[in-house]
């Protein structure tokens, strides 16, 4: 045994979870997949006193999909995601998305909010919430809020999500048939948090850009929105030159870090071979 | 099959004997031994600060701990070799005053379960004052640096081994080239990475005073001669068996300071202990290796003839010397073997071993090998290039033909085929094929290329080769405590019933020699080989060997084996022919009995195993009632050979390298099992593989580690392994009694410098040739920002 020493939990419903977590909400965590947490705890690095197991829960998991938005709830597991039949170009983006996140046991285990919640900026599913402008549901003993995803990435691992409050789902715009959507990433091994991603939606009709929408991972502390890329897109004519002139733009507007993966210039690089490859996915037919 | 003739298993692609239990979880590994005993946990406290004064250690009361000041009558360990070059340090058990390395064992906290000594971890207290710390190489030998150790170095400071061999013609050689070719290659630090890190489990037997120790090794013996050593008991005080172990690589042939200290703590305190290492401790402490970097001058004549070789060899040995084969494995194994393959004519080699505040080294699979074989294959495609000559030819010119050939080093190279390896690797990568597939890449504006590596390797090596490390000063004297390792016994027994036990010194840790020495004695004995079953690993069960590694289990132990099975089946032959008539050369041993060839008449095996022992009056010849023989075998060694080719695509926008074609042409002398000999080279050139585009151990500015997680260091998965592509050739030396040569390197050594010569052919069009390893993606598309900015530059100014 390798984390410090821990009370564990395991409530059977919501109501009982928020309880539970209310009790000592500072020294308590929720654990989903584990995907992140545990080894976190295994090397100390967190040190939580009680685990609130939330995989009794009923009604946890699972995609609701609406007239304007898709709902999903946050237990489920990435493997749902990547088998998913939701059509369009949003379950394009899900699917594509999830057969990047961890390796196949990962996925079985880890979940969607789970993994927006952790707040990891080379996270798949935190780059979608951010690209979609997704709305995060947050429940306590006090009440639901919704949060919008650019308050809800705060710094890193850090999300506007309160210490009695859990994640309860996710809510994601329904993109119509105009748009196009990719995610490109690079990662030393199959499986690997990326060192730099791409994801990306663009709404083109009759050939120009309506809508642009770009999410850069692995170069800031928080899923990245390139204003750059996004308004050099806006409103001009779809052509090749402008996917490069707007992975030009993206990489010089980031401002990333170095570390032993790569220092700022080569994470600038990769954002320019990057945002052509998501985009050259998004707008192939 | 009929049944009269003798069925052969050597050459059989059996599968392996001990894959059944360990594919279905019934391993036995050192933490299986210790979830069955209600032992105590020990965890070590280890050093924060690469180089420091230990001015406190503190715990609360209630946390067990033992520092060095309570492990009284305990001796560090010391290996030594005999040479003047050679300076000898001292390891602790647990640091004294000083540390030297983040990582270094400092104190043991003992606890009733693994995660209670895990929390007491927490509550210890070391206060180490800072000491300036060496942290290169470079750093290390400059006037006036910081000593790792407070010893005498007759050079420069922190030089610990300082080789050199100068040939009598090398500087009329050197002075009449036409061409001299210089390069500088080198390699990161890397971890050989076992899937199981390390383990010992020690327990004490109160009614003897015997202590038992389970621990994950490849040289049990050695192990307990070196315990014994430090603890001042006697040998037989101290079993050590090695259970099944989850991978070694080298790593776990040297003796660790832990292991001493899990079996002095059960002594002190008469309890059984266990310690399980986490990933993060193997990372830290548990050996390194392979941090060198080699300056290299070749001497050409115009048409490609390598005259002359210079290098200066320096390796980057950690702050402590490993035991037995001591720091100086690195910078004598380069010194000695880095001409390779090669008909170099004259060779100046300066090779040097220097301690710093990292982690110490110790063998990892190729030890030097993948940093020389890449020195000479880099320097081979370079010469190629500058001299205009197509990089096969002045290999072909290069290449040793004749044989034995004796190197400039000394050593004897025996029969070989590099060659014909090399002409069966072009000819199945196709060159020409790949050629116009490049051609049409590059029009494409994609970068593919084609490397090859061409390499001898150095196998089976027993007490002659190991003593030539040593330059004896004081021989017959007691002064230096050498250690030669070399020779391997068998001990090969029948068993009144007819079956038979082969009890051997060395330790196989998934190199799968429980089935092959059953093939190989087998073949004399006319049995099946599940009727064999080998005993390894265990002191009080085997006879006194050195283990596994070096790729010479096959060959020596092999060698032993078939000696011992040779005077077993002539004493079967012999008991027959007493039942049968005629003359022992007259029976055959077929499917367990013994056949006499001319009447057909026949005897089973267990009725002349079950007479040698009950009914000893039946024992013709006054012999023995045992049917038991020991087989020895010492060899000089044999050098195996293989030529490998990788072919690789480089993203130029992402510096990726896809390793898309692998082809191994591969002498291992005769194959006793090909199956066994495929699957060394699938996991050596994985390991290459990791040495060439992934794997490297960091230290920051500060001497901490910072790669302490497989997050962060990355051996190569499946999904990033090529298909790989292998052709035997199999030349029969009779350097090796079982006409074997040893594989378990090889795939190790030669990947690395084919890959690096992949991608620097890839990159030819942008003047990029990649002389140190690991090629990373941030590297490799730095260095193409680089040459593009520079031809953008030259295009501006044009």
């Amino acid at each position: 045994m390798k984390p410090s020493p821990f009370e564990y939990v395991r409530p059977a419903s919501l109501e009982e979870a928020l309880t539970e977590l209310a009790r000592d909400p500072d020294e308590s965590k929720v654990l989903a997949g584990g995907q992140s947490l545990i080894p976190m705890m295994n090397f100390r690095l967190a040190r939580p006193e009680r685990l609130i197991d939330i995989n009794d829960i009923p009604d946890f998991a699972g995609v609701t999909v609406g007239d304007t938005s898709v709902n999903i709830k946050a237990r489920t597991r990435h493997l749902a995601l990547q088998n998913s039949s939701l059509s369009g170009p949003l379950g394009d983006l899900l699917r594509r998305s999830a057969v990047q996140v961890g390796h196949l046991p990962i996925r079985t285990r880890g979940t969607f909010g789970g993994s927006i919640a952790h707040c990891d900026a080379a996270s798949e599913w935190c780059l979608v919430a951010s690209l979609l402008d997704a709305e995060m549901t947050v429940e306590s003993l006090r009440g639901e809020r919704t949060i919008p995803a650019s308050e809800f990435f705060q710094a890193i691992f850090t999300t506007a999500i309160e210490s009695d409050e859990i994640l309860t789902s996710i809510s994601l715009p329904a993109l119509d048939g105009n748009y196009r959507t990719g995610i490109a990433e690079f990662a030393r091994r199959a499986g690997d948090f990326a060192i730099v991603a791409a994801t990306a939606a663009v709404q083109v009709v009759d050939g120009t850009v309506r809508d642009a929408r770009v999410s850069l991972g692995g170069v800031s502390e928080i899923p990245f929105r390139s204003a750059a890329a996004e308004s050099t897109m806006l409103g001009q004519p779809w052509s090749a030159e402008l996917v490069r002139a707007a992975a030009e733009a993206a990489a010089l507007e980031v401002d990333p870090s170095s570390d032993s993966h790569g220092d700022a210039a080569y994470r600038r690089d990769l954002v320019r071979a990057l945002l052509p490859r998501a985009l050259g996915e998004a707008v192939s037919p | 099959m009929n049944m009269s003739e003798p069925q052969t298993w050597t050459g059989q692609a059996l599968p392996r004997l001990e894959d059944p239990a360990i594919l279905r979880g019934w391993g036995n590994y050192v933490a299986d031994v210790a979830s069955r005993d209600s032992c105590l946990h020990v965890r070590f406290v280890r050093s924060n600060q690469p180089s420091g004064r230990i001015l406190s250690i503190t715990a609360p009361p209630h946390v067990k701990l033992f520092t060095a000041a309570d492990l009284t009558g305990v001796s560090p360990i010391r290996a030594v070799l005999e040479r003047p070059d050679f300076v000898a340090v001292d390891t602790p058990i647990l640091a004294t005053d000083l540390v030297r390395f983040v990582g270094e064992p400092i104190a043991v906290v003992v606890a009733s379960t693994e995660a209670e000594a895990e929390d007491a971890l927490d509550l210890v207290v070391v206060d180490i004052e800072p000491l300036p710390a060496v942290l290169s190489a470079d750093q290390a030998i400059a006037s006036g640096a910081p000593l790792v150790h407070d010893v005498e170095f007759p050079g420069d400071p922190n030089t610990v081994v300082d080789g050199r061999i100068h040939t009598p013609g090398f500087d009329e050689a050197f002075a009449r080239a036409d061409k001299i070719v210089t390069i500088q290659v080198g390699s990161a630090r890397q971890s050989a990475m076992p899937l199981e890190a390390r383990a010992a489990h020690a327990a004490y037997d109160r009614s003897s005073g015997r202590s038992t120790l389970h621990a994950t090794l490849q040289m049990p013996h050695m192990t307990r001669t070196g315990i014994a050593d430090c603890l001042g008991i006697a040998e037989d005080d101290l079993r050590v068996i090695a259970p099944d172990v989850g991978g070694g690589f080298g790593a776990k042939m040297t003796l660790a300071r832990e292991d001493v200290a899990v079996v002095f703590i059960s002594r002190a305190m008469r309890r059984n202990i266990a310690w399980i290492e986490t990933r993060e401790e193997n990372f830290m402490a548990s050996w390194h290796s392979r941090e060198q970097v080699y300056d290299v001058e070749g001497a050409f004549t115009a048409s490609g003839e390598l005259i002359a070789l210079r290098g200066d060899l320096m390796c980057d040995v950690g702050a402590y010397c490993c035991y037995p084969v001591t720091y100086g494995v690195e910078p004598l194994m380069a010194m000695a073997e880095l001409p390779g393959p090669y008909r170099v004519g004259e060779y100046s080699v300066r090779s040097r071993g220097v301690i710093t505040n990292k982690c110490p080294i110790a063998p990892y699979r190729g030890v030097s090998r993948p940093v020389q074989v890449l020195a000479m294959e880099r320097l081979m495609d370079v010469a190629a290039a500058e001299l205009g000559i197509d990089r096969v030819v002045i290999r072909l010119k290069n290449l040793i033909t004749e044989f034995p050939h004796r190197s400039p080093s000394g050593l004897v190279l025996d029969q070989a085929s590099h060659t014909e390896t090399l002409l069966a690797a072009t000819e199945l990568a196709d060159l020409s094929d790949f050629a116009t597939r490049q051609a049409a890449a590059r029009a494409d504006g994609r970068y593919l290329g084609l490397g090859i590596s061409c390499f001898a390797e150095r196998t089976g090596y027993g007490t002659p080769a190991l003593a030539m490390r040593s330059q004896p000063i004081t021989l017959g004297l007691e002064t230096a405590p050498t250690i030669t390792p070399g020779f391997e016994r068998v001990i090969l027994a029948m068993d009144p019933s007819g079956g038979v036990t082969l009890r051997i010194g060395a330790s196989p840790h998934g190199q799968g020699l429980k089935t092959t020495l059953a093939q190989l004695v087998c073949d004399q004995l006319g049995l099946e080989p599940q009727a064999v079953r080998v005993i390894a690993s265990d002191t009080d069960a085997t006879p006194y060997g050195w283990g596994s590694f070096a790729s010479r289990a096959m060959v020596i132990a092999g060698g032993a084996s078939l000696l011992a099975s040779r005077d077993l089946a002539e004493r079967l032959r012999v008991l027959a022919a007493d039942r049968l008539g005629g003359l022992a050369s007259d029976i055959d041993l077929i499917q367990g009995s013994a056949i006499r060839r001319d009447t057909g008449g026949q005897v089973a095996l267990s009725t002349l195993a079950r007479d040698t022992y009950h009914n000893a009056q039946l024992i013709p010849d006054k012999g023995e009632p045992a049917l038991e023989f020991t087989g020895v075998y010492d060899p000089t060694g044999t050098f195996a050979n293989a030529c490998h080719i990788a072919e690789v695509e480089v993203d130029s926008e992402t510096g990726a390298v896809d390793i898309t074609r692998f082809l191994v042409a591969e002498d291992a002398g005769l194959l006793v099992n090909p199956a066994i000999v495929d699957g060394q080279i699938h996991g050596g050139v994985a390991q290459g593989v990791a040495n060439a585009l992934y794997e490297e151990l960091i230290y920051d500015d500060r001497g901490i580690l910072i790669t302490t997680s497989l997050m962060d260091y990355l051996p190569p998965t499946v999904a990033e392994m090529p298909h790989i592509e292998i052709a035997h050739l199999q030349t029969i030396s009779p350097q090796s009694i079982t006409g074997a040569k040893g594989v378990g390197e090889g795939g190790t050594i030669g990947a690395p410098a084919a890959i690096a010569n992949a991608i620097s052919d890839a990159l030819s069009p942008l003047g990029i040739g990649v002389f140190h390893l690991p090629a990373t993606p941030h590297r490799i598309r730095t260095a193409i920002r680089a040459a593009q900015n520079r031809t953008a530059q030259e295009e501006a100014i044009a």
